[in-house]
């Protein structure tokens, strides 16, 4: 099921929450939202999800306005909230009932069974909830998400307090939901999103500030090309001037000085890779290495996001 | 119809799971019999076959019972965070709403129930009389039907549920009391605006004997705008 959001704005008082953004999630893409807190990302789940209603604009699941017929839309979107707010004197089986009756699930029996198989919560599924450690009531959030097979997954920080092992499980369960799912996910954590997500969503104060996959958006935020580059045979300040002589290199800076390592700034939209090269060859000196800079994902969100 | 059974099923088995129900009924039984059968002006001293001292204990134990049923309705749903879980399927504000006051509609009406004993020992002391007693039963019923609208409503407002039983006592007061002074010491239209508030009017003349519609229509307001601006207070999240 496709989603796309129109120009969504939602205000809370003075304060505004979402300001006028719109996007598009293609069915079987996974998304991931990232975003300092407070940048909107919440709201905009919550809109999506029919919790709160928007200011202006509007949600299209499938072509059908969520103003028009929410409750419809309603059960073909999975939702863990921010926080996984759970019955906590309920016991596992008896919650994931009671939400499969207000869905009015067929087969209910059958597919309670399956969801606690598919989430690993077997043996802890007579157990009140109130008693499960976070991973497992993670889980449980997980199956009353998913309870229903909707084709759309909205997933709010699902991996937040969880310790590595139970984030990677979680992960794992995410990622094998999103092979046949449209799923939106928000988290803080960088790694996860290039990890999980086909594509990247960076929201800032209520606006899309960044849209496209994890590589596009590196390639997008790299304006010059940078190198690590280090040459033996000659002296370090032969080097360093011959290097600064070259047509292609815009800055050179020295990062250890015995083994003869700069980094290398190009001159924008120039690459100085094969000059280096030739410089080399022309002075007989040996290049032992020539890496290209990579910008981490979490430069490109500072960048985006602190202004 | 189907949604709101679902929610006052889930609505009954947490009341009877945390022993909150229980509790509450025990504390109910046991002040409105000992008031009624030991205590003051007892069911013995007035020497008829009467259930009316039990009523009137009734009505005054449920002043203060039904809003510590209907305090965690909806505050306890919105402090943990569940009510985003709830209204994100396919259920309306209406639908919630109506689901939790039917749970606690029950629940008063098992303590109701449970006061069966009473009826079948003083109708084999001597005659009772049966329509009295069953409308008695009605008044109580229609009174707290009102009392759980407000103390919904004053769960809707808040996430503490203490804050909630305070301020549904607060408003419940001046039905229960205030009104019926307003009444007593003003005169011509305005006390007579009073004493139609004062819900003491309304629950004498049908535990008297006596179902009028204005007593009806009196109570089914009630109910009716309590819930009303119960779903007023959740829709309010759609506002800016």
């Amino acid at each position: 099921m496709r989603i796309e959001v129109r120009d969504l704005t939602k205000r809370y008082g003075p304060q505004l929450a979402v300001d006028n953004i719109s996007f598009t999630v293609d069915t079987g893409e996974i998304v991931g939202f990232l975003g300092p807190n407070g940048a909107g990302k919440t709201t905009t789940m919550k809109i999506i999800t029919n919790f709160i209603a928007p200011t202006f604009g509007d949600v299209f699941i499938n072509g059908i306005s969520i103003r028009e017929q929410p409750n419809e839309i309603k059960r073909h979107i999975g939702y863990l909230p921010e926080s996984n707010p759970l019955y906590n004197d309920m016991p596992v089986i008896d919650y994931l009932k009671f939400v499969g009756e207000l869905l009015d699930i067929n087969n209910l029996t059958g597919r309670i069974k399956d969801v606690i198989e598919k989430v690993g919560l077997y043996d802890e599924k007579h157990k009140k909830i109130g008693e499960l450690s976070k991973g497992y009531k993670q889980r449980v959030g997980l199956a009353q998400a998913i309870i229903h097979d909707p084709e759309i997954l909205i997933l709010d920080e699902p991996t937040s307090g969880l310790d590595p092992n139970q984030i990677v499980e979680i992960r794992k369960l995410i990622r094998e939901l999103g092979k046949e799912k449209t799923v939106i996910l928000s988290t803080h954590i960088l790694p996860e999103v290039e990890a999980i997500t086909d594509r990247i969503l960076i929201i800032n104060k209520g606006k899309i500030v960044a849209d496209g996959t994890s590589e596009s958006l590196k390639t997008q935020a790299t304006e010059n090309e940078s190198l690590i580059v280090e040459i033996e045979g000659g002296s370090p300040s032969e080097v360093l001037s011959k290097l600064n002589e070259l047509a292609t290199v815009g800055k050179v800076d020295i990062t250890s000085r015995e083994g003869n390592k700069f980094e290398v700034t190009s001159r924008p939209g120039l690459s100085s890779r094969k000059d280096i090269f030739t410089m080399c060859v022309n002075n007989n000196w040996f290049l032992t290495q020539l890496t290209p800079v990579e910008r981490k994902l979490e430069d490109i969100f500072r960048q985006l996001t602190l202004n | 119809m189907k949604t709101i059974w679902i929610i006052t099923k889930k609505e009954l088995a947490s009341y009877f799971d945390s022993l909150i129900a229980y509790v509450l009924i025990v504390l109910f039984l046991g002040f409105s019999g000992f008031f009624t059968w030991l205590y003051g002006t007892d069911i013995f001293l007035i020497g008829q076959v009467d259930l009316r001292p039990f009523f009137n204990v009734a009505y005054w134990t449920l002043f203060f019972f039904i809003p510590a049923l209907a305090m965690r309705s909806v505050s306890e749903e919105k402090s943990s965070g569940t009510i985003e879980l709830l209204l994100t399927k396919p259920v309306t504000d209406w639908q919630l709403i109506l689901g939790k006051y039917l749970a606690n509609l029950i629940v008063i009406f098992i303590a109701l129930a449970l006061t069966a004993p009473y009826v079948i020992t003083l109708a084999n002391i001597g005659n009772l009389d049966a329509g009295a007693t069953l409308l008695g039963y009605t008044g109580l019923l229609f009174m707290s039907s009102a009392y759980i609208g407000i103390g919904i409503y004053a769960s809707s407002i808040t996430k503490n549920q203490i804050v909630a039983f305070l301020i549904a006592l607060f408003i419940g007061l001046f039905f229960h009391i205030i009104f019926s002074v307003f009444a007593n010491n003003m005169s011509g239209g305005v006390a007579e605006m009073f004493s139609y508030l004062d819900m003491s009017t309304h629950f004498n003349s049908i535990s008297r004997g006596v179902l009028d519609t204005k007593d009806v229509i009196y109570f089914a307001s009630l109910t009716f705008l309590g819930l009303f601006f119960s779903v007023l207070t959740l829709s309010k999240r759609n506002l800016n």
